[in-house]
């Protein structure tokens, strides 16, 4: 070796150093572990609460620390980010380095097993037999047709061999893996560049053309209308705990109606790669009423429209007002109401009950009041989310189940014969493995066993018993 | 009879199924192991039942409204008792190690114990945000999941007690003493590893499975909140665990270890962010 060669070399060898630390299974769980153990900071720190209580909890020196090192939002930081992508590299060295060894497998399969593969395989048969070994290797291919996938013949030094394999797929199991967060991960920053989530909140009968996302001051066009026709809710049985809510909505593109749907939680409408998710709901603005009043001295009855807080006139120069109401009360629906007198006095006030119409007469007033039927106007509550990247998100997460699954409860099982002449008769000799789960194996192949020997001695292995 | 006797009956099952597994260790007597795996089956036929009831029962009450009874604390402790016994089973089906049942047989016993003790075991209707069919595929896959860790916890245990004295040990014959009736460490770091092969996937499948409700629910499937969080965490040391079996200076009392800060960390995703976090599945906390 001369000395001019020795300098391209060192840089060659510091170049197959890099590559070894990107490749090196220590970087992979290293990573791993440090993932685990930074990802905790955010489950104990809340994320992207406001600046003062941050301030108020920890005070003002540590929110600074905090914001430098970019703990308040830390799953969106350059050190974590820059982790998830040395990950990823790692994941492709890995990959790249050892992807060619496994393909060899499928380009270029061991089709005659090695005298030391025949002798020392843990799964291994020998016999002998009369019967010409080209004779043999026909039967012999059957059995591994059925047993294992269509056998390649060769000959080699007047040895005939059979090879057969299956499972070979299993061996791709840890890339389909490996591919699969990548794919995660390309969906996910497709999903942060070209989407977004918002949300809207839209009064019952009134439409909308544009959305507020979280976080930012400047509404979201949706290039269509959307209309809440209707909002309801539904309590469980003598319980005020919500069993379902649900609004009508419309879309609408240039006034025409083109898609109509109740939706509910859980249950979202989707239009044009846009997703409207039942999320919440609200009171919006006083409640009408519907209310009957009777003058009790004449018997006359009226039936009156009332505002929440609007004071009516009534005959003799009373009036009343609804100052309060509930939907939900112990007794159902409940109005609280007074009545001021001629001189604008203000009465005591009362409670009438939707259920009980006959409640308030017992109470003797000048006039008896009963809720016919009240309307609240709710707005409903929408979560608005884009997110052209879900589907590829999806892929990988299915390549993901189906990697790992292949990866570990499959294996790539391969099976040798060689047959030669042996001094007017011919010698089997039979040896099998598998990459993984060998014990496993080994009792399949005790029963491939019998198979094989009653194949060569040309009896059904049944009849044996 | 209703749900909560049979629960207590487990709970009886599931303890004396333990100390017939530490007797068996006292006594190395084959017949006690018999036994001790008899009464653990026993008591999983009856957590069986236990569940079946409280189903019904859950449609005696609620009428329509009732469900699978995999919807609050409560109810997801006494189905994790149910998963360790019925992975445990199954895992000894194969190995047949009866050791193994005194080191899992207790994470049963605890889970049936703390549920009697202090979770309440009301019977309640559901919020609308869990009534999907994707709570029932997410809460039985991540349960699996956790209850192949906890047997694989309990293994690597058995392991880091019985690895140094084994590479101490010389002599053909079997180990003396209580260690002697552990399976070897060579053993036990095969069951180890496929108790986790188990549960890997099916922690990936729970985790995909609430992703996607998320997804369906709330437009997110992925949001950062610490019960996710944790999840990922519990997956990424499962993960550091799979690759370190195969990394020279890690296969051994590192990946034991690993698997009990796996397990660790999944009884914290499980109980701690629930009590000691807030967020999303703050609900699952009643």
């Amino acid at each position: 070796m001369t000395e001019t060669n020795t300098k391209p070399e060192t840089t060659e060898n510091h170049a197959d150093k890099i590559w070894e630390f990107f490749c090196s299974l220590k970087l992979t769980v290293i990573i791993l572990l440090l993932l685990s153990v930074l990802s905790i900071i955010g489950t104990v720190l809340q994320q992207n609460a406001p600046a003062a209580e941050y301030i108020k909890e920890y005070g003002q020196a540590n929110y600074e620390l905090f914001v430098n090192l970019q703990f308040i939002d830390m799953y969106h930081s350059w050190w974590f980010i820059g982790l998830l992508g040395l990950f990823s590299v790692n994941l492709i060295c890995c990959s790249i380095k050892n992807f060619p060894r496994v393909w060899k497998f499928v380009r270029e399969p061991v089709l005659i097993a090695s005298p030391g593969v025949l002798k020392n395989s843990a799964n291994r048969l020998e016999a002998t037999s009369k019967e010409d070994k080209q004779q043999l290797a026909d039967r012999l291919a059957v059995l591994l047709k059925k047993e294992f996938g269509t056998p390649q013949r060769s000959e080699k030094d007047g040895k005939l061999y059979l090879f057969a394999q299956k499972g070979i797929y299993s061996r791709f199991g840890a890339y389909a893996t490996h591919l699969s967060i990548l794919i995660i991960m390309a969906g996910a920053i497709i999903g942060n560049i070209w989407g977004y989530k918002a949300y809207v909140n839209i009064v019952e009968g009134t439409s909308t053309s544009q959305v507020w996302s979280r976080g930012g001051q400047v509404p979201i066009d949706l290039g269509f209308t959307v209309r809440c026709d209707d909002f309801d809710v539904s309590y469980y049985p003598n319980s005020r705990r919500p069993k379902d809510y649900n609004s009508d909505l419309v879309v609408l593109e240039n006034g025409q109606e083109i898609l109509r749907k109740r939706i509910e939680v859980n249950d979202p409408l989707t239009y044009k790669g846009i997703t409207f998710y039942q999320s919440s709901y609200g009171s919006a603005g006083n409640a009408f009423f519907q209310i009957k009043i009777t003058e009790n001295a004449t018997g006359k009855v009226m039936n009156i429209k009332a505002g929440q807080g609007q004071h009516i006139k009534l005959p003799g120069g009373y009036a009343f007002s609804v100052s309060d109401f509930t939907a939900t009360g112990r007794f159902g629906p409940a109005a609280r109401i007074h009545v001021n007198t001629p001189d604008g006095r203000h009465g005591t006030p009362f409670m009438v009950l939707k259920n009980f119409p006959d409640f308030d007469v017992k109470r003797g007033g000048k006039f008896s009041f009963s809720l016919i039927d009240y309307n609240e106007p709710q707005f409903t509550g929408l979560q608005v989310a884009k997110d052209p990247g879900v589907e590829i998100v999806w892929v990988g997460c299915l390549l993901m189940i189906f990697g790992s699954l292949t990866a570990f409860f499959f294996s790539h099982r391969r099976i040798w014969v060689c047959l030669e002449d042996a001094g007017g008769k011919t010698k089997i000799q039979v040896a099998a493995n598998a990459h993984r789960n060998q014990p496993g194996f080994s009792l399949t192949f005790d029963d491939l066993k019998l198979k094989l020997e009653a194949t060569i001695e040309n009896k059904s292995s049944k009849k044996e018993g | 009879m209703d749900s909560g006797t049979l629960f207590n009956v487990t709970t009886i099952a599931y303890f004396a199924a333990m100390v017939l597994f530490f007797a068996y260790i006292a006594s190395k007597s084959n017949t006690v192991a018999f036994v001790a795996t008899l009464t653990a089956f026993v008591g999983f036929l009856i957590n069986t039942a236990a569940l079946g009831m409280r189903w019904y029962e859950s449609y005696q009450i609620l009428g329509q409204d009732g469900r699978a009874p995999l919807t609050n604390l409560y109810e997801s402790v006494v189905f994790f008792a149910w998963t360790i016994v019925l992975i445990y089973l199954l895992i000894d089906l194969k190995y047949k190690q009866r050791a193994v049942g005194a080191f899992v047989m207790p994470f049963a016993l605890f889970s049936m114990l703390g549920a009697q003790m202090w979770l309440n075991a009301g019977i309640d209707p559901l919020v609308p945000a869990l009534q999907s069919n994707w709570l029932t595929y997410h809460v039985i896959t991540c349960f699996l999941g956790y209850a192949a860790f906890a047997v694989a916890c309990g293994v690597s245990i058995m392991y880091l007690l019985k690895i140094g004295k084994e590479e101490k040990y010389q002599g053909d014959e079997p180990m003396a003493g209580i260690l002697g009736l552990f399976p070897s460490c060579r053993v036990l770091d095969d069951m180890n590893y496929r108790a986790i092969m188990i549960g890997f996937p099916l922690l990936t499948l729970g985790i995909v499975t609430g992703a996607a409700w998320a997804n369906y629910a709330w437009g997110t499937y992925w949001s950062w909140d610490p019960k996710e969080t944790w999840s990922l965490i519990v997956w990424f040391l499962y993960a550091a665990f799979i690759h370190a079996r195969f990394t020279r200076g890690w296969a051994g009392r590192r990946t034991a270890w690993l698997s009990i800060f796996g397990f660790a960390a999944t009884i914290f995703c499980y109980m701690g962010v629930n009590l000691v976090l807030s967020g999303l599945h703050s609900y699952g906390g009643g």
